[in-house]
């Protein structure tokens, strides 16, 4: 069975670009656009990892989301990706246990995401 | 109020005491920048403590006698013009001559004023130089301030061609790829998308075109007699076949005189936009009621849609420069933000007005009340007013 990804953006660009590439990689994707659908969507289902971005324009962004799904299933792996090391000269990294503690994601990557790089992460993520 | 800080510089204590006396809590009033300023005063005995004392204080005018003890008033200019103040100083000369003036004025004082003088003379020497400095403040700040916003307009437009641009080679990217094999069809949605922001980009860059050209105000215009019923019909017309595709209806209808002083490219920016608008944001099979009302001073055109509206609060952003509601709905209506912006400006410059009266899911409507008769003058100066963001002059 292919393995299930959310794939949560508030620019559905993004959203349609990169669900081609995970659905070409072999991964079933599900997409929401936005905090408030990918709730809807978790409701539904259990993804086997979510790629969420940062959505700092939404008043519940990728960090409130993130914390969401690791409430609800803390088993779940989740990457979130932004832009704002380039845009804004915010640094995030999730590789320190310090950073861990408070960003609940298990991976961070900017973007522009490089595909390979994040298709590395998803395989040890959802099979760790 | 504002206070004006003098300084006075004499060596006689006599006149030191008098202009005090004349100036102290003296108000000036200037009607051109609608403000008043009050005096304060401070008096030094010599040039060099004036010297001494002038960067501790932020001293707006210096009263400065030619003949001092030490040093000479026009040795104090000399040197206070190698230090970079927002000040200005006014001569006091016992001998009046022209050459003294001359000379003065060449090293950077603003005026002069000849002893013996009454507390009226000096009153009117300084109600002057106050008026000056402080319209050249103004001025200063108005300048700062309009290069603040034409600054952060450019940011904004950077980034709003930015994306578009970064989607559409996104999906050039995974089309050439093949990221969802051979077969074309696969591909059509990312097509349409690209479509759509590439058509973004255009409306875009169209809007700027003519936005530059309200704002420039150094492009001509041509005020001339303007039949707005036929520029209704010529942009109802331009969008009529979008709007068959989705079975929307268009009806103008008409009252009154109907002809207005103008410039006529101005008034068909405003008839496309919001006509196209109306369109975009409809739903299929729905409604556009055009109005135009002629009274005898006004234009009333009123352009009503029975689409997606809008939330008091997405309204109360609309007439912003590049405030474009971003929600499902509008996710694939391509907007540049800068239309209903231009349409306002423009309104402005008729001394009109723009209203709107919106509901989610029934629609909207705008109304533009514009003064049929506008002298020439007025609206170009109107228009060299309302600033220079994109042209930048």
């Amino acid at each position: 069975m292919n393995k299930r990804i959310l794939l949560v953006d508030d620019d559905p660009d993004y959203l349609l670009s990169m669900q081609m590439q995970l659905q070409g990689a072999g991964y079933e994707v599900v997409t929401a656009n936005g905090t408030a659908e990918a709730r809807t969507k978790l409701g539904e289902m259990r993804p086997d990892a979510a790629i969420v971005d940062l959505m700092m324009e939404e008043t519940d962004g990728g960090f409130g989301l993130c914390h969401h799904i690791k409430r609800q299933d803390a088993t779940i792996p989740v990457i979130m990706v932004s832009a704002v090391t380039s845009e804004t000269g915010l640094d995030f990294d999730a590789t320190t246990s310090e950073e861990r503690s408070w960003i609940k994601a298990d991976a961070f990557l900017a973007k522009p995401v490089r595909f390979e790089q994040l298709q590395r992460e998803l395989e040890r993520l959802i099979q760790g | 109020m504002d206070t004006l800080s003098v300084l006075v510089v004499d060596d006689e204590a006599g006149m030191r005491h008098s202009i005090r006396r004349a100036l102290q809590d003296f108000t000036v009033r200037l009607p051109d920048i609608d403000g008043e300023v009050r005096c304060t005063v401070e008096t030094a005995e010599s040039g060099e403590d004036a010297l001494e004392l002038i960067p501790t204080r932020s001293f707006d005018l210096l009263l400065l006698d030619h003949k001092l003890g030490g040093m000479s008033g026009v040795d104090v200019l000399e040197e206070l013009g190698k230090r970079d103040l927002d000040m200005l100083v006014v001569m006091i000369t016992a001998f009046a001559t022209i050459e003294t003036a001359v000379r003065a004025t060449k090293s950077g004082a603003f005026d002069f004023i000849a002893k013996p003088f009454t507390p009226d003379e000096l009153k009117e020497t300084v109600r002057k130089a106050a008026s000056h400095l402080l319209v050249q403040r103004q001025a200063r700040r108005l300048a700062a301030e309009k290069r603040r916003v034409r600054f952060e307009f450019i940011s904004v437009l950077g980034h709003e061609l930015k994306s578009p641009l970064g989607a559409i080679e996104n999906y050039l990217n995974l089309l050439k790829d093949r990221v969802a094999g051979n077969d074309l069809d696969e591909y059509d949605k990312i097509i349409n998308r690209s479509l759509i922001r590439a058509a973004g980009m255009r409306k875009l860059i169209a809007d700027l075109l003519d936005m530059t050209r309200i704002e420039s105000g150094e492009k001509r215009r041509e005020i001339t007699d303007v039949d707005v019923r036929e520029v209704a019909l010529a942009a109802i017309e331009s969008v009529r076949p979008i709007a068959g595709q989705s079975g929307i209806s268009i009806d103008l209808t008409e009252s009154g005189p109907l002809h207005m002083t103008a410039d006529r490219g101005e008034i068909e920016i405003i008839f496309n936009n919001l006509v196209s608008n109306a369109v975009k944001y409809n739903r299929d099979g729905g409604r556009v009621d055009v109005q135009l009302a002629g009274e005898d001073e006004r234009v009333t055109i009123t352009v009503r849609d029975t689409g997606i509206g809008l939330t008091p609060e997405e309204a109360g952003k609309l007439f912003h420069d590049f405030a474009r509601v971003r929600n499902e709905k509008t996710r694939d209506i391509p907007g540049s933000g800068l239309g209903l912006s231009t349409v306002k400006k423009i309104a402005e410059l008729y001394q009109g007005e723009v209203t709107l009266r919106s509901e989610p899911n029934v629609g909207s409507t705008f109304a533009i009340v514009l003064k049929r008769h506008t002298n020439p003058q007025d609206t170009t100066d109107a228009a060299q007013r309302i600033g220079t963001v994109v042209a930048g002059n």
